[in-house]
Formats: structure tokens, C-alpha cells, sequence
């Protein structure tokens, strides 16, 4: 049985604040908990995406849709653009991680911001395509191809804000150099929210402007 | 206590953020700051308490307006509003947070760890429940003119057409949508938090066999809560977007299909449904054994039937919508799943009733109520399989053959439950005995209550009482029964006062005899630690050698199988007595999931009243919360 002396931890690692120097892989399962507690959240938005997608295959190439339709409103090639914009930054991103271990702070600041500017870009590129779509006639209000089309990207598009914020976040503290090599974990959490957003869009971009539609 | 004065006695290694951190762990205010699992148990316990009154009082208004035909009590609107809110509480802020709490404090506890994996988190969840019940409460503010008025299901399009068309008069489905996401935030982090404190904390030779079998049905209900919370928020979205942005997921003139949301809720509703049941479940697997003093029958079975539930419960959801012509092939396969279902359901009572079978059973009040589940939760669990005979669900639907099944299964069963965990369980939270006494007129003044309040309702269901009605018409023959179930009621309620008092005297008042630190000669780890437990619960980290560890480091059997206490029995609590606690690190306490949380209250009024202010002071309030924990370290560093 353990000594009292050698049991000083609450058992496991610290949250992710914690920036202590104990071994991080103490854990019942060998995850550790920040990362199991991640990918349990990721989990849980696959089935918040899951059902807006869901809702919106069920509406898909519903007849009698008032305003402008998929295909005569879609550019295909310009959401193509900002999506590789998008893909790019999980690039920017696991270079960013990759240097963090080696204790490349330099590099790693270069990288989260590129990735927090590629993400940027491509927010910037939904607010451009929202405004022509509202210019072309399709509101929320317009037609079920409006509300669950503008209802599900826009949900998107705040999960890629947030992690923009979060992402200059830690950009913000390693350059008040309070981002040690030590807390990796904390940018590999952020690596994994910021890889699902993009999976997440891959799917969306691919059901919602690649899939062709029956009829119209 | 002076041991964690020590651990917080510290110089700041860094700046303080605006506020000073909290280091008092004593006092009222230690409550608002507290990360401490056992605290945030007894918080969640206590508003649970408060809520089931709340919702205790909703109920009686309606029995009293449902006690003579054309009864004049309440007018319509305020019946609406009332089984709506009566529907809402119980399910959102009695059943999940009253099995939150009994879990935060408990889990830790029964695997050998000295908190959750999460501190802070936890207790973020707990503020957002508190957030989002006072959200829902603040609806009855006479100038607000919203209480939730559509049912605790919502049916869209009742709830879903804008504010302007007058389906609903007042922001009722706004206070409910946009609060029950704010449950969801609290009940999401809560069920992240449970997964990760189950799978990695457990202490060392704590394998998943022989973890006990409440804990094992708590990481079940995690995983239901992390799946179907995510569901009902898209159609809780879509309702509040339908109703303020003129969206048109629900609109029947766009194309929109109300029958959507059906699916989206009940595809939430049905595992919410086993929720709220399995925690009740993994009570009873708890305290049956202790008081038949032998092992869990079928351990094995019972884990993996809890399992089989869980994956099963996503596959039944259509039940709750026979009526709506879904076709011929989706209601066979849903009436399938639905007998189905039953299969581990019933396994697990036979196992229950396996466990009891010749022990040598000991009648506590706990004991009783535990067999008070077992008893109304069968007969629950059957009237529930009459739903899956399509036919005849169809008679039966909003009917109150329903409202009497599902009493059964969620009060006769979830209920029943909880008071038998909580005359089990609260020795060790407050040290106190509850008075038996006052337990046994507890336990029977609610068994018959509640069969005379729920049983005559399977009668009225099948005459034909509709649900959800404010008022029946005389010459019906409905008269004298519903009486009845007024007066079963109000017993219902003189039982919960007996409850209360019980409480208030025995461990309020310190009346109640010293419990000890094992007072039922259980079986689990939370047994093996003084009673309550000290902050850090174990001074040494125990070693976990067999299932049911403790009543093995207690109990030997001779060469006929007869138990022999050992004499060593009870060397963790003595360990646990003597130790100062120096040396441990436990987190610190935060104010930071407090602020976080209260940022989420301006927010949902923001999003009710469509109001710039509350936003921007609810961002601001969320934004400085979240950033300052961040920031903050977990423990407040002292080497």
C-alpha cells in the first residue's frame, strides 16, 4: 500500500491549468484527462452537427421552395477556395503542435497565428457568402433551404470563431512567454477541437454544395 | 480545517486576476467558491430537495383543480403553464441534478479518488443548473409574461409558430427553449466530467469489474447524457429561431415538417428516459446487498444489462409517436425494440430479487424503499410493454394511462430510489443517523400515496381521460376517482414534509444518533473512510484487491461458508483518523465557474427579449469567467 508521503496528488494529472511537473499519463486509462475530456465534448458535437445535417438532408429538393435554390446560388469554385483556406490551417495547425515538444517557440507562434489567420480568412469568406446569398433573395426566413442551410453553416461558423479566439489565446500567452513547453497539451487540446471543425466541414461542404439535388 | 490551511497557505506564484482568490473553506461563502466534490453533492442534493418541493406544489394545484368536475381553481393558461413547469422541474431540476448530486459526492468516493477529474468544472455545472433554473423560475415574474406554457415535450407547431401569431400567447416556449440549453450546457460538462473522473481516477486495482454497480450505471448515464443533450438543443435551436428569426424548420406552410421535432425530442426524450431511471437502478444494486449482507447477485449481468439499456434505449424512440401515422414497417420495428428493451429490464430485477433471496435481510428504511422499487418499478416496466402493442398504445396515448406509467417508472421507480440512497447515504454525508422511526412512517406513508395518487390514474386512462386537460366534464364517472387521487397526493406530500422534518431534526439538528464511519457494515470504499469524510476523502490512496473491497478486508469465510470478521477490519478508516491530511494538494477553491456560469443568465435574456445590453454583458461576464479560469492554476501552488 502506498505511503501517506508518496500520495501528494489529488489523483491524476492536474486540469489544464494545472502546470504541474508530475507524470501526465498517471491515469487509469493512459489518456490523459484534458484529452479524454476533449474528445468526449468532440463526441458530443458530432451529434449536435449530426442532427442539423440530418435535418437538413430531410429538407433537401423539398418542392415548392420559395427564393433561390441550391444551384442557382451556390459558387462553387469561391467555397472551394475558402474550404481549402480552412484545410490548409489543420496543416498550419500540426505544424504549430509540432514545434511546441521541441520547445520551438518561435516557430510555434508563427503557426497558431497562421492557422488563427487561415481561419479568420475563411470566416471571412462566410461572411461574404452570406451577404451575396442575402443580396440574391435567401434569408432564414426565405424558404426551409434558408433556415437550414444558414442555421447549420452559421453554427459552423461559430465553432471556427471560437476556436480563432482560442487559438490567439494561446498565441497571446506564449508571447507573454507563459505557454511553457511543458503545457503542450494545452495547444494539442486546441489542435483537436480545431481538426474536428474542419472535418466537420469537410462533411458539410461535400452534403451541402458537392452532393448534387434531386430535381431542382 | 487546519490541514487545508496548510495546503492553500501559499505565496501566489502568479499575478492575481482582478480577484483575489478564494482561500476560506469554511463559511457561506466557501459555498459559492467551493470545488470540492462532496460540496457540490450536497448543493446539487439540496436544490434537488427544493425543486421537488417546487414541483410537489405544481402537482397539488393541479390535483386540487382536477378534484371536482369543471373544477374552477386555475384557468386554463395557468394549467398549461403549471403541468408544463411541473414536467420541466422534475425531469431537468429534480431527477438529473438529484442523481448529479448523489454521484459528485458518491463516485469519487466509491473508486478511491479525492475528487473528480474537473474541480472547476464540476462546479460550472452546478452554477449553469442554478443559472438555468432561476432563468426558467424567473418566467413568473408578473411583468415577464412567459412562463413555459407548451409542455415539457414542446410539440412544434403549438410551440414553434412566431410570438405574433397568438398559437401561445407570451414568451413561454422562449424561457423554455432557451433554458433547458442552458440545463444541457450544465448537464454536458457535468456527464464530461463523470466519464473521465470514472475511467482515470479509479484507485489502483479498481478494474472496471469491480468498480460497484452505481458507478458503473453513472458512466452509462454520462455517455446518454453526452449523446442525447446534443439532439434536443438542434431542436430546441431550431424552435427558437423558427419562433424569433421567422426560420422555418417547423412551418407547415414552407414545407416544414412539425413532426421533425418529434423525432429529434424523443430520439433526446427516450435514452433521457433511462437517465433518469439507471441512476435508481445502480442505488438499489447498492443498497440491496448491504442489507440482504450478500453480494450483488449476477454482478456481471446487472453491469451488462445497465449496458444493453443504454445502447438499446436509442432504438425505441418512435413509441412516443404510434399516433402519427408513421407507417406499418416503423411501427412494428419500434414496437420490436420496444419488448426488447425489456429483456435486460427484466433481468435486472430478477437479479435484485436473487440478491435478496435467502440473505439475512435487515428492514432499515432504506432497505424498504429499495423494495419499494423494485415493486413499483415492475409494475411500471409492464405497463410500459403494454405501449409496445401498437394497438393498443393508440388507445392509450395522452391518456392517463400514460401519466400513470410513467409515474410509476420515474417516482414509484427514480423516487423511491433516491430516498432509499439518501437514508443509506446521508449518515455518511452529515455523520448523523436518520431517525428509523420517522423513515418507516416515511416509507409507508408514500408507498400508499403514491399508489392511491398513480394507480386509479391506469383506470381514468383507460375510461378515456385525456391528458393535459384542465377540466373533465360531470356525469363522466371520473369524479370519485380523481378524488381519490387528490387525497393520495396530498399524502404524497405529508410525506415529504415527514421526509423534511427527518432531515432537518436528525442532521440539521444533530438529533440523529453518531453514525460512525460504517454504520450499515457496507460494502463499498466510501464505508472505509470516517463519516463525513475528510476533504481529501482517503488519506492513503486505497488498493483495491477484490470487488466489493471493503466487506473483503472486513469478513473472511471459514471452511462452511460461514462470514468471520477479520481483525484487521477497518484499517483505512484508522489510517484516515490518524492522518493530519499534510501533505495532500487539494484544488484550490475558484470563483471563476461561478462568474462563468452567471454570464449565462444575461444571455438568455438577451436571447428571449432579443436585447443588445444583456449580451454584450453577458459575453463580457462568460468572457471574464472562462479567461481567468483559464488562466488560473488548479491548485494554488505552495512548492
Amino acid at each position: 500500500m502506498a505511503t501517506i508521503e508518496q500520495t501528494t496528488e489529488v489523483g491524476g494529472p492536474p486540469a489544464t491549468a494545472g502546470g504541474h511537473g508530475h507524470d501526465p499519463h498517471a491515469t487509469a486509462t493512459g489518456v490523459t484527462n484534458t484529452k479524454l475530456a476533449m474528445w468526449l465534448f468532440l463526441s458530443s458535437d458530432c451529434l449536435f452537427f449530426g442532427a442539423f445535417i440530418a435535418a437538413y438532408l430531410l429538407y433537401r429538393g423539398r418542392a415548392d421552395q420559395a427564393g433561390p435554390s441550391p444551384k442557382e446560388i451556390f459558387d462553387i469554385p469561391f467555397t472551394s477556395a475558402t474550404s481549402f483556406i480552412l484545410l490548409m490551417s489543420s496543416l498550419t495547425m500540426v505544424l504549430a503542435l509540432a514545434a511546441i515538444p521541441r520547445g520551438d517557440h518561435r516557430r510555434f507562434k508563427i503557426w497558431v497565428l497562421s492557422t488563427a489567420l487561415l481561419g479568420a480568412t475563411f470566416i471571412a469568406g462566410q461572411i461574404f457568402e452570406f451577404t451575396e446569398f442575402s443580396r440574391e433573395g435567401l434569408h432564414v426566413d426565405t424558404s426551409l433551404f434558408g433556415s437550414s442551410f444558414f442555421i447549420l453553416t452559421g453554427f459552423h461558423g461559430a465553432h471556427v470563431t471560437i476556436g480563432i479566439v482560442w487559438l490567439l489565446s494561446l498565441w497571446g500567452l506564449s508571447m507573454q512567454k507563459r505557454l511553457p513547453t511543458a503545457q503542450a497539451e494545452r495547444v494539442e487540446v486546441a489542435g483537436l477541437y480545431w481538426h474536428f471543425v474542419d472535418v466537420v466541414w469537410i462533411v458539410i461542404f461535400t452534403v451541402i454544395y458537392l452532393v448534387p439535388q434531386p430535381g431542382r | 480545517m487546519t490541514t487545508v490551511a496548510d495546503a492553500v497557505k501559499s505565496v501566489t506564484t502568479h499575478r492575481p486576476l482582478v480577484l483575489r482568490r478564494p482561500k476560506g473553506t469554511t463559511g457561506v461563502w466557501s459555498w459559492f467558491t467551493t470545488v470540492d466534490h462532496k460540496k457540490i453533492g450536497i448543493m446539487y442534493g439540496t436544490a434537488a430537495l427544493v425543486f421537488f418541493v417546487v414541483a410537489g406544489i405544481e402537482a397539488l394545484l393541479i390535483r386540487v383543480q382536477l378534484f371536482q368536475a369543471n373544477g374552477t381553481v386555475l384557468t386554463a393558461a395557468q394549467y398549461n403553464e403549471l403541468f408544463t413547469m411541473h414536467g420541466t422541474t422534475m425531469v431537468f431540476l429534480v431527477g438529473m441534478p438529484m442523481a448529479v448530486g448523489i454521484a459528485n459526492y458518491f463516485v469519487p468516493l466509491m473508486i478511491g479518488a479525492r475528487d473528480v477529474a474537473f474541480p472547476r468544472l464540476n462546479a460550472f455545472g452546478f452554477w449553469v443548473i442554478v443559472a438555468g433554473a432561476t432563468f426558467l423560475y424567473s418566467s413568473f415574474l408578473p411583468f415577464v409574461n412567459g412562463v413555459p406554457n407548451g409542455g415539457w415535450f414542446g410539440y412544434t407547431p403549438l410551440t414553434s409558430t412566431p410570438i405574433t401569431s397568438g398559437f401561445l400567447p407570451g414568451r413561454g416556449p422562449d424561457f423554455w427553449t432557451v433554458g433547458l440549453i442552458m440545463l444541457g450546457i450544465g448537464s454536458t460538462t457535468s456527464a464530461i466530467n463523470f466519464v473521465v473522473t470514472i475511467l482515470n481516477l479509479r484507485a489502483p486495482g479498481m478494474t472496471l469489474m469491480r468498480m460497484p454497480v452505481f458507478v458503473w450505471m453513472m458512466l452509462v448515464v454520462a455517455f446518454l447524457t453526452l449523446f442525447a443533450m446534443p439532439i434536443i438543443t438542434v431542436a430546441l435551436i431550431m424552435v427558437y429561431t423558427d419562433r424569433n428569426f421567422g426560420a422555418t424548420f417547423f412551418q407547415p406552410n414552407f414545407g416544414g415538417d412539425p413532426l421533425l421535432y418529434q423525432h429529434l425530442f424523443w430520439l433526446f426524450g427516450h435514452p433521457e428516459v433511462y437517465i433518469l431511471i439507471l441512476p435508481g437502478m445502480g442505488i438499489v444494486s447498492e443498497t440491496l446487498p448491504v442489507f440482504s449482507r450478500k453480494p450483488l447477485f449476477g454482478f456481471a449481468v446487472v453491469v451488462f444489462s445497465g449496458i444493453a439499456i443504454g445502447f438499446l434505449g436509442w432504438g425505441v424512440w418512435a413509441h412516443h409517436m404510434f399516433a402519427t401515422g408513421l407507417g406499418p414497417v416503423a411501427i412494428s420495428a419500434f414496437g420490436l425494440s420496444t419488448m426488447l428493451i425489456a429483456i435486460p429490464t427484466g433481468v435486472k430485477i430478477f437479479n435484485w430479487l436473487g440478491t435478496v433471496w435467502k440473505g439475512s435481510v435487515h428492514l432499515t428504511t432504506s432497505m424498504l424503499f429499495s423494495l419499494g422499487f423494485i415493486a413499483m418499478f415492475t409494475i411500471g416496466g409492464l405497463s410500459g410493454v403494454l405501449h409496445s402493442i401498437v394497438p393498443a398504445d393508440t388507445q392509450q396515448t395522452d391518456t392517463y394511462f400514460v401519466v400513470a406509467h410513467f409515474h410509476y417508472v420515474l417516482f414509484g421507480g427514480l423516487m423511491l430510489a433516491v430516498f432509499g440512497g439518501l437514508y443509506y447515504w446521508l449518515p455518511k454525508v452529515f455523520g448523523r443517523m436518520l431517525n428509523e422511526r420517522l423513515g418507516k412512517w416515511n416509507f409507508w406513508t408514500m408507498l400508499i400515496g403514491f399508489n392511491l395518487t398513480f394507480f386509479p390514474m391506469h383506470m381514468l386512462g383507460l375510461w378515456g381521460m385525456p391528458r393535459r386537460t384542465y377540466r373533465y366534464d360531470s356525469g363522466l364517472g371520473w369524479e370519485g376517482v380523481n378524488q381519490l387521487v387528490t387525497v393520495g397526493a396530498f399524502i404524497i406530500a405529508f410525506s415529504t414534509l415527514l421526509f423534511l422534518v427527518n432531515v432537518i431534526v436528525s442532521l440539521g439538528l444533530k438529533r440523529g444518533a453518531v453514525a460512525g464511519n460504517d454504520p450499515w457494515d457496507g460494502r463499498t470504499l466510501e464505508w472505509s473512510t470516517t463519516s463525513p469524510p475528510p476533504e481529501y476523502n482517503f488519506a492513503e490512496v486505497p488498493e483495491v484487491e477484490s470487488r466489493d473491497d471493503w466487506w473483503h478486508r472486513k469478513y473472511t469465510e471459514d471452511d462452511e461458508g460461514r462470514l468471520v470478521p477479520l481483525p484487521s477490519g477497518g484499517a483505512y478508516a484508522a489510517a484516515s483518523a490518524s492522518h493530519d491530511g499534510h501533505g495532500i494538494h487539494m484544488p484550490s477553491p475558484s470563483i471563476y465557474p461561478l462568474v462563468a456560469a452567471a454570464g449565462l443568465l444575461p444571455l438568455g435574456y438577451a436571447a428571449v427579449f432579443m436585447s443588445w445590453i444583456p449580451l454584450f454583458i453577458g459575453v463580457l461576464v462568460l468572457g471574464f469567467g472562462v479567461y481567468a479560469w483559464g488562466i488560473e492554476p488548479a491548485t494554488d501552488e505552495a512548492s
